[in-house]
């Protein structure tokens, strides 16, 4: 079957108004709670990414989306889990410290041992670490300072349910928006991520090549975006869902998130 | 001791509160009675010039206010315009200029955090921040301090709010070198029957708290930024609140929602002054009294006087009028955001705001008093070394010896530097919106979700002409802002105006700022584009060993404007090779006041060029009018550095180089040709099939065109009349230039 198709999304399938769609919250108010099969697209407090990637996945590509609120535990019906940029709780400790201990994330993790696609995008990836679901960990950029500019980015990996429409070697361009974006692993575990084949993209130029300067922010191997062993959670620092329309001068984002819809297609046939 | 006495004591210690003599005999009369210490500490946070506008008010009744775009006017939150459709845009720019000068960091992220209260205030989300940042040169060490601090506070605070800062200027000057500039414009988006106002409405009705406790941070702020800086400044650290973007994200999610279900009836931030201007705003727009509880405000620490409570300017606070009957819905909104909502007031009909502690009536003060100061009209005498500098005689002057490295001295001036180092640090694309990045145009564009429609925003403010002439420097200000939009293809709609002056005491001052909003009103009108709000920040100088400093006068502007399709816009850079370079506008270039004069003479002097406002607004008709007709796409206006830095810049910018002749003035030289300023000038480039177009048009429209070159290549390459090569410099030269300040003074 085709994952069914509602633009605007934003309460378990009722479709917004355009007035209310460009005004939105990430997470609707306390009415959805429909167990309509939708992407779950999660806010913690302090989530600021989440109206985006709802925009991305239902207004633009769409998907039906579903806003959970930190403190829920029932996920089902969810078809994946987008754990969306921001400050969850402003960020104060680490990025994604308190957030990983939130209900909603227990619900989460049982999903992903499901064999559920759950996606970390920025500070989602920040989440995903401190909560276990991926290995590794997120410090400040080598800068030390905030960084919103455009990268490129090399797919290392090309596989459902994240990487399905892209070519190993396929240089992608993306922006990042973040100021604890150093993935940081032990020498071990980074061997072991190469070896398996999950480092998913790493920094590169504009030809591709992986080297120092490209390194926006001193990543362990140039590593920008993780997936787990069993390869249904991807963690990555870029954001694609700023990246899906012509309007705002990208379009690579598509081929990301495209890749997780065709993957929640394929499982729902 | 008797009341009698206690007010005579009082008297003595007015200045404490920030009144005069005189202004404290003024509370006496309004009171019939000697007022408590909590009272003419409440009068005098109102009556400062940061919350009563005594010293500006009069000029500013001088500025237009109207026109049929305006949905609210100046007076609340923020000021409202239509933008078609059905949508509105909620506009304000306010200044934290002491507070950053003491505490950068703290000082600018509060200043982000206050102005993003006004815009939600008002029913609106807040979409976009701008700033505009004034320090001393950064050859200073303070001045990187300073400059560090201020970008580190605003990306604090707007990436973790989760609002785009999408623009902004950067000027630098020695006399910003101990009291910075740090202006902060937010625009937000609303349906325009969305809009709500700061008011307490009916007797009755229950005031609400929301959002952060109260605590002794940023106790006096409006006093203090109302006063004289000095060394002693530094001692009134204390005074700069600390803000927390994480309450303020939960507190506009929270605010909006209550708006959208319709729970509240008034919403006002509490900014300067904190719940005594909130409360006493909110009551005199309604015309009623209120009872406030101060027992009942949420506290962070024990044993603060009602004074204290009443002045604190702890951040992330606002003032909800709740509808009656939805109290309690109110209620368990915010304790689903985990905030506070504790209802500390009532609406009365006594025409008082009264404070009642543990149910005694500490204080009770008329509204009408509170919110109707005493207003001053003064003198202004001309600065007399401003006046002299504008009449230098600049005819000797002699031309540089190599126009090439004159350029990429200007290109490395912090004025027309990339600020790529500055903006990098702030998130400008979160909320999906923005369709112009920083640094690609004059001005930013954001797109509005489920329309065609664009909204573009600058701000802008050339100080160095304000203070050679200050009515002139002002008007330019506006047109330049107006032509920054023009230049993106947006038709301007609004000014919000931060008025950043001296001691309005001193003559020379107030001439400033009289011939400032002078030129402001001059400018709007002719323009069509009403003020819809804004700030005054005066005492913006620095008392060391008795000689004083003012900054330069600055009046910021800030200005929104609308496409009607978002898809039809220009931006700067070099889009093609061997498209056509036209020169639009008869703009005469000058040196008067113009960067080339500063930095490579060491000269602030000469008169700021003309201004002919009809002949502006007809350039930017027709600017507009081409980018919308889908026939041009790279504009840029012609402003600091004159005809070669614009044309550097859009090099720089499109990555691509170009060829150019400049036109040789008449009688003028060669470094005006290359280096003049001028108002009304625009650079397009486009195919050579749309030329024709171009010059059509213009003529129809009654504007000059010249055709000055074409693009292509790695160099820059321009001529000046029938001298050719005058500069002939590699656009990997000129990159490094350009991009060298920003980075070595934030590395």
């Amino acid at each position: 079957m085709d994952v069914p198709s509602a633009s605007n999304t934003q309460r378990g399938g009722e479709p917004l108004p355009p007035e209310r769609a460009a005004l939105a919250r990430g997470r609707g108010a306390r009415d959805h709670l429909s167990t309509a099969r939708a992407v779950a697209v999660v806010s913690f407090p302090g989530s600021n990414c989440d109206a985006d990637a709802t925009h991305a996945l239902a207004a633009v590509l769409g998907a039906p989306v579903r806003a959970v609120w930190h403190d829920e535990t029932d996920l089902s019906g969810a078809l994946a889990v987008v754990l969306p940029g921001g400050f969850s709780f402003g960020d104060y400790l680490r990025g994604g410290a308190l957030a990983a201990h939130s209900p909603v994330m227990r619900a989460v993790a049982d999903f992903a041992r499901r064999g559920g696609p759950v996606l970390g995008i920025c500070n989602g990836f920040q989440v995903l670490t401190e909560a276990g679901l991926l290995p590794g960990q997120l410090a400040r950029n080598r800068s030390l300072g905030f960084e919103c500019r455009d990268v490129h980015l090399r797919v290392e990996r090309a596989a459902a349910p994240f990487t399905g429409r892209l070519a190993v070697g396929q240089v992608l361009r993306l922006p990042i928006a973040h100021g604890e974006g150093a993935y940081r692993a032990d020498e071990d575990t980074l061997d072991r991520l190469e070896g398996e084949g999950l480092v998913a993209f790493r920094y590169c130029d504009a030809d591709g090549n992986v080297t120092a300067d490209a390194n926006v922010n001193g990543s362990a191997r140039g590593i920008a975006g993780v997936v787990n062993a069993a390869g249904n959670v991807m963690g990555m620092m870029p954001h694609p869902e700023r990246a899906v329309e012509p309007l705002l001068g990208y379009e690579d984002g598509r081929l990301i998130l495209g890749s997780l819809l065709d993957a929640v297609a394929a499982a729902a046939a | 001791m008797s009341a009698r006495a206690a007010g005579s004591s009082l008297r003595e210690r007015a200045g404490e509160f920030g009144l005069t003599r005189a202004e404290y005999d003024l509370v006496v009369e309004r009171l019939g009675r000697e007022p408590n210490v909590t009272e003419a500490g409440v009068f005098g946070a109102l009556w400062s010039e940061h919350c009563g506008y005594k010293n500006s008010k009069p000029l500013l009744r001088r500025l237009p206010t109207q026109g049929p775009q305006v949905v609210q006017g100046p007076g609340e939150n923020a000021g409202v315009v239509d933008l078609g459709e059905g949508w509105a845009v909620a506009f304000k720019m306010e200044s934290h200029n002491h507070p950053s000068a003491v505490e950068p960091v703290q000082g600018a992220a509060t200043g982000v955090g206050g102005i993003l209260r006004d815009i939600f205030a008002m029913g609106a989300r807040p979409i976009a921040v701008l700033d505009s940042l004034r320090f001393g040169e950064l050859t200073s060490p303070r001045s990187r301090h300073l400059l560090a601090g201020v970008v580190a506070g605003i990306a604090s605070y707007g990436n973790a709010v989760g609002v785009p800062t999408v623009g902004g200027e950067v000027e630098v000057n020695p006399c910003y070198e101990e009291n910075p500039l740090v202006n902060v414009m937010a625009v937000g988006l609303m349906r325009r029957d969305a809009l709500r106002k700061g008011t307490v409405g009916e007797v009755g009705n229950r005031l609400y708290y929301v959002g952060s406790k109260t605590g002794r941070d940023g106790l006096g702020g409006a006093v203090f930024a109302s006063a004289d800086l000095s060394a002693a400044s530094e001692a009134d650290r204390p005074a700069v609140q600390v803000g927390d973007p994480f309450m303020e994200k939960l507190l506009l999610e929270a605010c909006l929602e209550a708006m959208e279900e319709d729970l509240v009836a008034g919403v006002q931030d509490m900014g300067a002054a904190g719940l005594s201007s909130s409360v006493a705003e909110m009551a005199y727009r309604a015309g009623q009294g209120v009872d406030l509880h101060l027992d009942r405000v949420p506290r962070r620490e024990a044993g603060m006087t009602p004074l204290e409570v009443m002045l604190s300017e702890s951040q992330e606070r606002m003032m909800l009028t709740a509808r009656p009957g939805k109290e309690e819905e109110l209620k368990a909104l915010f304790a689903r955001y985990g905030l506070d909502a504790v209802e500390v007031g009532v609406v009365r009909d006594h025409g008082e705001l009264r404070l009642v502690d543990a149910g005694v009536v500490v204080a009770a003060m008329p509204v009408r008093a509170l919110n109707e100061p005493p207003t001053y009209v003064r003198e202004g005498v001309e600065d007399p070394a401003a006046r002299a500098a504008r009449e230098r005689d600049l005819t000797g002057l002699r031309p540089v010896p190599d126009p090439a490295a004159a350029l990429l001295a200007l290109l490395a001036a912090p004025a027309v530097a990339s600020k790529e180092p500055v903006y990098r640090r702030f998130d400008h694309q979160v909320m999906t919106n923005t369709v112009v990045l920083p640094g690609q145009a004059d001005a930013a564009v954001l797109r509005v979700k489920g329309t065609a429609l664009g909204i573009a925003a600058t701000v802008d403010c050339n100080s160095r002409y304000v203070w050679l002439d200050p009515r002139l420097g002002a008007a330019h200000a506006v047109a330049e802002a107006a032509r920054n939009l023009s230049c993106v293809g947006a038709e301007p709609l609004g000014v919000t105006d931060n008025l950043n002056f001296g001691n309005p005491t001193d003559p020379a001052v107030y001439h400033q700022l009289e011939e400032s909003v002078a030129g402001i009103a001059e400018a709007c009108l002719a323009l069509g584009t009403p003020v819809t709000g804004g700030n005054v920040s005066l005492y913006n100088q620095y008392v060391e060993g008795g000689a004083v400093r003012a900054v330069h006068p600055t009046p910021t502007i800030g200005m929104v404007g609308v496409l009607r399709d978002v898809t039809r816009r220009a931006t700067q850079g070099l889009k093609r090779d061997g498209d056509v370079l036209v020169l639009l506008g008869g703009g005469e270039p000058t040196l008067g006041g113009s960067e080339y004069l500063y930095r490579l003479h060491g000269l602030e002097a000469g008169a700021p060029p003309a201004l002919d406002l009809a002949a502006e607004a007809a350039l930017y008709a027709a600017v507009r009018g081409l980018v919308a007709a889908g026939v041009v796409d790279t504009a840029h206006d012609v402003s600091v550095g004159g005809l070669a830095v614009c044309l550097a810049e859009m090099a720089l910018t499109g990555g691509r180089g170009l060829t150019a002749t400049v036109p040789a003035g008449a009688g003028t030289g060669r470094d005006v040709a290359l280096f003049g300023e001028s108002a009304g000038r625009v650079v397009v480039a486009v195919t050579p099939e749309a030329a024709g177009d171009v010059e059509a048009a213009c003529v129809a429209a009654r504007v000059p065109t010249a055709r000055l070159g074409a693009s292509g290549g790695d160099r820059l390459v321009l001529g000046v009349g029938r001298e050719e090569r005058v500069v002939d410099v590699a656009l990997a030269a000129m990159s490094a230039a350009w991009t060298r300040t920003f980075a070595e003074a934030l590395g």
